[in-house]
């Protein structure tokens, strides 16, 4: 299968290495990866802020840039995104009363897929051959559990990886206090909110906390960095990643 | 800082309300997801609730019409009021023309919004809340900060005090049960005494003219019985259609929120009963801002709310900063929406912003209020309208046309990777960045701008 890479601006600018494993993990499953690199970002930030008319603009962009179609689906590590394509760029449209915006957001919307969308539903794998010999806990972070009802799909790849113990995180279903701009405009509550995940996070005992969204974990592990907590974070697709 | 974010820091910086709020809403949450397992199909109860207020909201002027018709054929007298000051005037007078100088009330958040309470005192007219939470905040001269359990804040030990305090009691305990009591005989004298009753509504039925109030305590059923004048002030979306509609709201309504399959007490009267409670009904219909609100697209769904308060329950942000930190009537996820669209955004400006969009409201809204979609809508409307701040705008704009081009946008990673170097070390930013940045590196790391970002190092493969 032919995948495009939407790789975030987020992941591509701070996380490079959450790409880097997903095109190495597509690779090695033996599907191609294509990399469109017109893409800058989806424009989620700006839509959440409330700048629209940014949002739409760069949500015209992006249909631009992956409407093509030389590839059979796309696959974003992050599915705050992810929502955003499918959902948001449809709002976007009807308030600007773009009907080809529109047209070609619901064009795109079905091939978009999160990575462990991809992985179960669309590739209908589990087990992706990876091993990874630590203790980890999982966030599944909000847009993916709410916004895109994963379900347990990460948690069933996460289970197939060899050597690798799954610890439950308590109040895992309780948002990290990230938010986008949620950090920096209410950045006591989103800092108080952080510190009780990482409590959280700290109480399983685990060497890695997992989870599917870069930002998210761009907000974690500054947090448990920042407290020298000894837990990194990494990306699903890096533990998938690893052999 | 200002608005939310100030406001917030009262209660994160507090471990008692931390500590009560997380406790309370935890337990709340239990139970309320416990109840709502047991409903073969809540999905489809909440598509029915959200549709039935729908339904109330497109043709309100039909409904509230039909429903003085008929609230008046059984007896009762309707007033409307455009504000609050309408509302507390026409209040007022019905009072005095009783005669009575003191009335009861049964838990109201309309009577709340329109600060009903005051304006009474103003007038000379002593009003006793007997929702025990209510009387409470009411001993202690403080503010509700949950829509469901206005005291949540108070620890037993506060509550304690304060009816030593104020009720002449002396040597309580914190056990909730002695502490009911000494509420119970307090309240009892008054209800047999008062000849004025006060009330709130959570539905009112167009097709009949009856009024429903639910509680927990049976102390709202004694003021709506009781005393011989009864008025009731209604927000005008609270009004359903038809009779049948209770049917759903009643199933949602106190699973919702305390986790119960029914509510105690579920009381119903239309107008007035010769001999039998109240010999007089009146029924104020307020908008106060309601119409404003419906004339807003997508934030006119707010108007579903049937005051639940599940939202707030889950709400990692509420837990954290308390309700006094929205400094409004409704605090949590409908607080932070419905308080601009009815009441203005000059005073709540910043709540639409008091959320991370996780979406935890939206799932366990019984009438499916899209709270992040509205939160988003209106987070637009203070950018457009209301004036957010010159330095956002223009960095939401210079961070818009970086990000259209890409030419522009690898240049500023490239920029991105020079700045951050000399402040960086070992894959951390050393310092506390100036700026809009200040605030999230004083409580977390950033990592440094990587050596190769993900676009180079595919071109490099
Ligand atoms: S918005 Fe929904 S969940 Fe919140 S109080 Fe209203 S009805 Fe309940």
């Amino acid at each position: 299968m032919r995948v495009a890479l939407f790789v975030t601006c987020l992941a591509d600018t701070l996380s490079p290495a959450v790409g880097r494993a997903t095109v190495e993990l597509l690779e090695r499953l033996g599907h191609e990866v294509v990399f469109p690199e017109e893409q800058t970002c989806c424009g989620q930030m700006h839509a959440n802020t409330g700048y629209p008319a940014e949002a739409t603009a760069l949500a015209r962009r992006f249909v631009r840039v992956f409407g093509a179609d030389d590839h059979d689906a796309i696959v974003s590590p992050s599915p705050s995104c992810v929502g955003m394509v499918r959902e948001q760029f449809a709002a976007l449209a009807r308030a600007a009363e773009d009907e080809q915006l529109a047209a070609d957001a619901a064009a795109l919307a079905p091939r978009v897929h999160d990575l462990s969308e991809l992985l179960v539903d669309v590739l209908g794998l589990e087990d992706v051959g990876a091993v990874f010999p630590h203790r980890v806990t999982y966030h599944p972070t909000c847009h993916g559990l709410r916004g895109l009802g994963l379900g347990d799909r990460p948690l069933r790849l996460l289970r197939a990886v060899r050597e690798l113990e799954l610890v439950e995180l308590p109040d895992a279903t309780t948002c990290c206090g990230f938010g986008g701009t949620f950090s920096i405009k209410n950045a006591d509550t989103s800092a108080a909110m952080l510190t009780d995940k990482v409590a959280g996070i700290l109480r399983t005992g685990a060497d890695v906390c997992c989870a599917g969204d870069a930002s998210c974990l761009l907000h974690i592990d500054g947090g448990l960095r920042r407290g020298r907590a000894g837990v990194r974070t990494l990306h699903l697709a890096e533990i998938l990643g690893a052999t | 800082m200002s608005g939310f974010a100030s406001a917030a820091r009262a209660g994160l910086d507090d471990p008692q309300l931390r500590r009560n709020l997380r406790q309370a809403t935890t337990t709340i949450r239990a139970k309320r997801d416990a109840a709502v397992a047991e409903v073969d199909d809540w999905e489809g109860l909440r598509t029915a609730g959200a549709a039935i207020k729908d339904a109330a909201l497109l043709a309100l002027d039909a409904h509230l019409e039909r429903l003085e018709a008929n609230v008046v054929a059984a007896g009762g007298q309707v007033h409307w009021a455009r504000d609050a000051g309408e509302a507390n005037a026409i209040v007022t007078a019905l009072v005095r023309a009783t005669g009575a100088d003191e009335v009861v009330k049964v838990k109201s958040m309309a009577t709340e919004e329109i600060g009903l309470n005051a304006a009474l005192a103003a007038a000379g007219i002593a009003a006793y809340e007997t929702d025990l939470a209510e009387l409470i905040v009411q001993l202690g001269d403080d503010r509700p900060s949950h829509i469901l359990v206005p005291a949540i804040h108070r620890s037993r030990e506060d509550i304690r005090a304060l009816f030593e305090r104020e009720l002449g009691e002396t040597g309580l305990s914190t056990d909730p049960a002695e502490l009911a009591g000494v509420a119970r005989r307090h309240l009892r004298e008054r209800f047999l005494r008062v000849r004025v009753g006060v009330s709130g509504a959570n539905f009112a039925v167009a097709e009949t003219g009856a009024i429903c109030v639910v509680e927990s305590e049976g102390n709202g059923r004694m003021c709506t019985t009781l005393p011989d004048t009864l008025i009731t002030v209604m927000g005008i979306e609270k009004v359903v259609p038809r009779w049948e509609d209770l049917g759903a709201m009643l199933q949602l309504l106190p699973r919702s929120s305390t986790g119960e399959r029914m509510n105690p007490y579920t009381s119903l009267w239309t107008g007035v009963t010769p001999g039998d409670g109240p010999q007089a009904f009146h029924l104020v219909l307020l908008d106060n801002g309601r119409t404003t609100a419906l004339a807003d697209a997508i934030g006119r769904q707010a108007l579903r709310c049937i005051r639940c308060s599940a939202c707030l329950n889950v709400c990692p942000v509420y837990e954290r900063a308390g309700g006094h930190a929205y400094d409004a009537t409704y605090a949590g996820p409908i607080g932070a929406i419905l308080s601009p669209l009815i009441d203005g955004f000059e005073r709540h400006a910043t709540l639409p912003s008091a959320s991370t969009l996780c979406g935890a409201c939206y799932e366990v809204c019984p009438v499916k209020i899209d709270i992040p979609s509205v939160l988003i809508h209106l987070r637009g409307r203070v950018a457009r309208e209301h004036g957010a701040p010159p330095s956002e705008r223009a960095a939401m704009r210079a961070m818009a046309r970086v990000l259209g081009t890409r030419r522009k946008y690898e240049l500023a990673q490239r920029a991105l990777r020079t700045a951050g170097r000399p402040l960086s070390r070992d894959g951390r930013l050393e310092r506390r960045l100036p700026g809009p940045l200040k605030p999230w590196t004083t409580f977390r790391d950033l990592p440094a701008p990587p050596e190769q970002t993900f676009r180079e190092w595919w071109r490099s493969r």
